[in-house]
């Protein structure tokens, strides 16, 4: 080992360790906040209690904006996944007039902040006199979540040896064939990725979905805001520490059966 | 029978015409025209970029001509999509289905044209018995080895009985001891089947090894279309004499007498026939010598005609000795001597004289 291997493989470690903390940090705050006795938030708390679990588990806009939420998620995931993959395909497969223009649109939410849109959808539904009901807050999801999904189909599709539809066209495979037979089955995965992204960032999203939502629509990102604003006592952080929770086991669970490490990388076929 | 029309037309399996094919303002295949015979294993044999790639998307109808026609079996299919086109290809990095077992591989082209489930199945393992891996149906490509994948490949390609299979360098991402048996493996089944087959390479070893006839191809034009061993004993030009094999190049000048021509390269004057010195060749020409065409003899020997040297080096290469000569007159020649006596009849710095096969020669 060289003297610069000994100074640095420390550093390099220490480096590591300072990135983790401040990553993690906040989160773990947070949690331990959660177990707080006192009705108002303190760190680190002077008393233990669960009952600030209890309370977010049973306040009644917090059931309501889950069950909102997972509502609009689940529609929105499956739209984005089903319009990622359409667009995503055609951008890859497919040289037509506007390719470019059709990738800039559809990549567009990335740049644009979710307040702008939020409120554009606001005004746009009451020009149109559309009620602040679920299919607003579902397009307005679709829009932020499909560049993410894709991407993610993008991704696997640039996975998939070009040469394996010729091999399929050679054997009498029409195009469509092709898709549903080589294409989707090797797409699977990313799909399967994509639309978990898409679930994620849908449940999570809040800037944009306060503008779209009402009292009866909110989902639970607004309902935690809208209880900020009431009340200081730890219920909202028992209900981020669950959050984490069923997050984390939903990522594992699905990483067991879908690999995300296949999803996140590419390798080189062209 | 009734009578029919000249049957000729019923030997040719794949018929290119006058095929045209660019890419921006380079013509990757530049008025090809071929005929290949029923049962006949082509070969297209070119350097990278020479255009035999192009030629092979067109006939399998991964690109269209954008003039010209190929006919396979008469009919013209520069309309048809590949799918609806009938010919099995084999690709260089093997394209099986990754999500597919080896058997469903071997199936799928049995599916598309709906074929029976127990035809599927018969048919399936007896082009894996052809492969010689009746074992490996339930396996994923992905558990094979390149050499076994490469063989459900082809098994995949004949099993729907194609018009003409083609083979797009298949042997390039096999190790070396493996392509041999590969290459004998290929041109028995071929046999048996009696398939027409256009095969791509740019090792020209392969090429004149397993081929019929081999088509050269550079700049997108077809250089000669022959059998091996005139392609290396009579190239049509010099790029066909330099691309195959080793040749010695010897600049001359050549004028034409009676029925021979008369080269002079420097102090030294040689003749040969007409017929290997075509007219159309310039004054200034390339006297074209195989270094097997030449032999070392005694200097001062009655054989010597191309005058004498001196032994610059040995090349050992097991069946012959290569000796690299330093003519007297300026000229780095390369003789193939056969078996290892060169080795100490003619060591480094040993004078002699040069004897050449005139009648191996070629003048472009």
């Amino acid at each position: 080992m060289t003297m610069a291997d000994r100074i640095a493989k420390p550093a390099f470690i220490a480096l590591v360790a300072v990135a983790l903390a401040f990553v993690t940090l906040p989160s773990v705050v947070v949690v331990i906040v959660a177990f707080g006795e006192k009705s108002i938030m303190m760190f680190p708390p002077d008393a233990w209690s669960l009952r600030w679990f209890e309370r977010a588990l049973t306040y009644p806009d917090f059931r309501k904006g889950m069950v909102n939420g997972l509502y609009v998620s689940a529609w929105a995931s499956l739209l984005s996944v089903a319009v990622g993959t359409l667009a995503a395909y055609a951008i890859d497969r497919f040289a037509f007039k506007g390719r470019a223009l059709l990738e800039a649109i559809l990549l567009s939410p990335l740049v644009i902040p979710h307040f702008t849109l939020g409120v554009g959808l606001l005004l746009l539904a009451s020009t149109f006199g559309l009620a602040r009901g679920y299919s607003v807050v579902v397009l307005c999801h679709l829009i932020l979540v499909v560049p993410f999904v894709m991407r993610s189909v993008y991704v696997s599709l640039k996975n998939i040896d070009p040469m394996l539809e010729r091999a399929a066209a050679s054997l009498g495979a029409p195009p469509l064939t092709v898709f549903l037979r080589i294409h989707l089955p090797l797409l699977a995965p990313g799909l399967a990725g994509g639309w978990l992204f898409a679930f994620i960032l849908s449940f999570n999203e809040f800037t944009a979905t306060l503008f779209v939502t009402n009292n009866t629509t909110q989902t639970l990102p607004v309902a935690m805001y809208n209880y900020v604003r009431e009340y200081a006592d730890p219920t909202m952080a028992a209900l981020s520490a669950l959050l984490i929770l069923a997050t984390a086991l939903f990522l594992i669970i699905a990483n067991r059966f879908l690999g995300l490490d296949r999803i996140l990388s590419i390798e080189s076929h062209r | 029978m009734s009578e029919s029309a000249a049957a000729p037309v019923n030997d040719i399996a794949l018929s290119i015409e006058k095929v045209v094919r660019t890419f921006g303002t380079a013509r990757a295949v530049d008025n090809v025209s071929l005929e290949v015979r029923r049962g006949e294993f082509v070969t297209l044999l070119g350097p990278s970029g020479c255009g035999k790639t192009t030629l092979l998307n067109l006939i399998a109808g991964f690109l269209t001509p954008e003039s010209g026609e190929i006919f396979v079996d008469g009919a013209p299919i520069s309309g048809l999509s590949a799918f609806e086109r009938n010919i099995g290809v084999v690709f260089q990095n093997y394209a099986l289905f990754p999500h597919m077992s080896v058997a469903e591989n071997v199936a799928f082209g049995l599916k598309m044209r709906k074929v029976t489930r127990p035809e599927i199945a018969r048919r399936v393992q007896e082009a894996l018995e052809m492969v010689r891996l009746p074992q490996m149906g339930e396996r994923r490509p992905r558990q094979l080895s390149g050499g076994q994948q490469q063989r459900i490949a082809l098994a995949r390609a004949l099993v729907i009985r194609p018009q003409l299979i083609l083979l797009d360098e298949p042997f390039s991402a096999i190790d070396k001891n493996l392509r041999a048996e590969m290459q004998v493996e290929l041109k028995t089944i071929q046999r048996q089947v009696g398939i027409t087959t256009i095969f791509i390479t740019h090792d020209q070893s392969e090429a004149l090894s397993m081929s019929d006839r081999i088509a050269v191809m550079a700049q997108g034009q077809v250089q000669q279309f022959s059998e091996p061993i005139d392609l290396y004993r009579r190239p049509a030009n010099s790029f066909v004499a330099s691309f195959i094999g080793e040749i010695n190049r010897l600049a001359c000048t050549r004028r034409i007498e009676g029925d021979r021509a008369v080269l002079e390269c420097g102090p030294v004057q040689v003749k040969v026939p007409t017929a290997q010195a075509p007219a159309g060749a310039a004054t200034e020409s390339m006297l074209y010598l195989r270094p097997e065409a030449l032999r070392a003899v005694p200097a001062g020997s009655a054989e010597a005609n191309l005058g004498t040297g001196q032994v610059q080096a040995q090349v050992y290469q097991g069946t012959h000795v290569d000796l690299i000569v330093q003519a007297d007159n300026g000229w780095l020649l390369r003789l193939r001597e056969p078996g290892f006596a060169a080795l100490d009849r003619w060591p480094v710095g040993a004078r002699l004289a040069i004897h050449a096969d005139l009648a191996e020669a070629c003048v472009y």
